[in-house]
């Protein structure tokens, strides 16, 4: 079996999973324009968010950010922006960087357009030029090393860090072998566990990357406790604690485990696109679903591996979100939203390697275009950009 | 059938319960990595996934998996105990403690 998959070569290089057209609102005031273009139009998909006007220009640059790198992101092989004309956020900017990516790029602006349903109109006449336009592309072999995979685990319990876990980690070892790039982040989880990842930074604890895992666990720490109230409740979740995880610190350990054994090359900004980046990476994002999985999406990963045991059923968008949970009650019950049952494990019928070389073969069919649950059910309507400060 | 525990690391004080209806007084087999086991009494029901004390845990002791540090003992945990939010507090993301200063 090659180490391949079947991607759609992009100007940059890159080799997408997906080959969609993103429709993307420039602000929160054009998620029903946005919404109404891609019900119309066959191969588009929509990146409704909730930010981009009245926030500080911080979180308006990252917001602005953001949506770019989505937009550059290799599963997309087009964009439609929809800017309302009287935003926060820099939509000339997006549209200047969209283009530059060599990608086919318009834009439409509700305003100047004479309102709704004129927008609608002309977002519809934009967006299927642009569907038209990519649909027959085909897809070409690439190595697999030409691939960014995000991992998270979400729904977890006490299953997750002994099976489903276990199992993303081997994948990540053995995807940093052959030289693709795994990204992983939630720094809410790795309190309490910090100390295992800085020691596995490159250049070690005391270096800078390690010394750099601390600041940013101590920052989501502090900001968490800035409020006085213990975080028990809100991390680890309900679920989480009727799932048998009783603290963050417990939480962490299993959930670091997906991270696997290589070397921590660095720490992506939560806005930061991965570039040519190889090996072990963190991004710096919170541990809640669409916050993270919009990061994870920015960073450029054309697929993410997605570990449960309460039985989470979301995706994303644009990149396949592959559902492997460790808890065989819950694979029983929600099969259908699952991709991958490592509750075997668990049940002794199967060892973590073989869950592992399932799971890495699964990989390359998602990549190469089968379906994951979630892409087959639509459920990938969350997104959602992590700021940092209020909205104002 | 026994029901059975997994001792993730050996310097663990609890072990995690993969069976369902585990019920107190209930006899159960708690396994390391290394092959060893021991038989515990149960005391407490305990759901799956849930936890019970491998040893006798002092409050204010740590309680240990995986080999790290999980919380301590907000009460003193008998061996086969259920051990959960009623007797293990985190100690990490404690906004509600001003006196809880972590240095990493």
């Amino acid at each position: 079996m090659a180490d391949t998959f079947f991607g759609y070569r992009r100007p940059d290089g890159k080799f997408g999973a997906r080959n969609l057209v993103a429709v993307i609102p420039s602000v929160i005031c054009t998620n029903d324009i946005t919404q109404a273009i891609c019900r119309q139009v066959q191969g588009t998909i929509c990146y409704c968010h909730h930010q981009g006007c009245c926030q500080l220009p911080l979180d308006l640059r990252r917001v602005t950010d953001v949506l770019i790198n989505l937009g550059k992101s290799p599963n997309v092989g087009a964009a439609l922006i929809v800017s309302l004309g009287c935003e926060g956020t820099d939509h000339e900017r997006m549209l200047e960087e969209l283009r530059a990516t060599g990608k086919p790029v318009e834009i439409i602006r509700v305003q100047e357009l004479g309102g709704t349903s004129r927008a609608i109109q002309a977002g519809i006449d934009a967006a299927q030029r642009l569907a038209m336009a990519i649909s027959g592309m085909q897809r070409e072999e690439t190595d697999i090393s030409n691939l960014t995979m995000a991992i998270k685990c979400g729904g977890s319990d006490t299953t997750s860090g002994m099976a489903s876990n276990c199992v993303i980690g081997y994948v990540a070892d053995k995807l940093v072998d052959l030289g693709a790039t795994v990204v992983f982040g939630e720094t809410t989880e790795f309190l309490g566990g910090e100390h295992i990842l800085a020691r596995r930074a490159v250049g070690g604890e005391n270096g800078p990357v390690g010394q750099k895992i601390y600041e940013i666990v101590n920052a989501m720490e502090t900001r968490a406790k800035s409020i006085g109230e213990d975080m028990r409740g809100g991390q680890p979740t309900p679920g989480n604690i009727m799932g048998g995880l009783s603290s963050i610190e417990e939480k962490s350990l299993g959930a670091i485990v997906k991270s696997g054994h290589r070397p921590i090359q660095g720490v992506l900004d939560y806005t930061e696109s991965i570039g040519d980046k190889k090996g072990l990476w963190i991004k710096d994002a919170p541990g809640r679903e669409p916050e993270i999985l919009t990061g994870m999406a920015a960073t450029g990963a054309q697929c993410m591996m997605f570990s449960t045991g309460r039985g989470a059923p979301q995706g994303f968008p644009s990149m396949p979100v592959i559902k492997i949970c460790g808890n065989p009650v819950t694979y029983a019950r929600m099969e259908h939203d699952m991709d991958l049952n490592a509750g075997l494990i668990i049940k002794g019928e199967k060892s973590i390697e073989q869950v592992g070389e399932e799971a890495y073969a699964l990989m390359r069919h998602v990549l190469s275009g089968r379906m994951t649950s979630n892409e087959a059910l639509s459920y990938f309507g969350s997104v959602d950009i992590f700021c940092l400060g209020p909205v104002i | 059938m026994l029901n059975i525990a997994i001792q993730a690391d050996e310097l663990d004080n609890v072990a995690t319960v993969f069976a369902e209806d585990v019920k107190d007084g209930s006899a159960l087999e708690i396994r390391d990595k290394a092959g060893h086991s021991q038989r515990v009494t149960v005391i407490g029901d305990v759901p799956y996934g849930h936890k019970v004390a491998v040893c006798d845990i002092k409050k204010g002791e740590h309680i240990i998996k995986y080999g790290e540090v999980i919380g301590g003992a907000s009460a003193d945990i008998r061996k086969g105990e259920y051990v959960h939010i009623h007797n293990l507090e985190a100690l990490r993301g404690r906004g509600d403690r001003k006196e809880d200063e972590h240095h990493g």
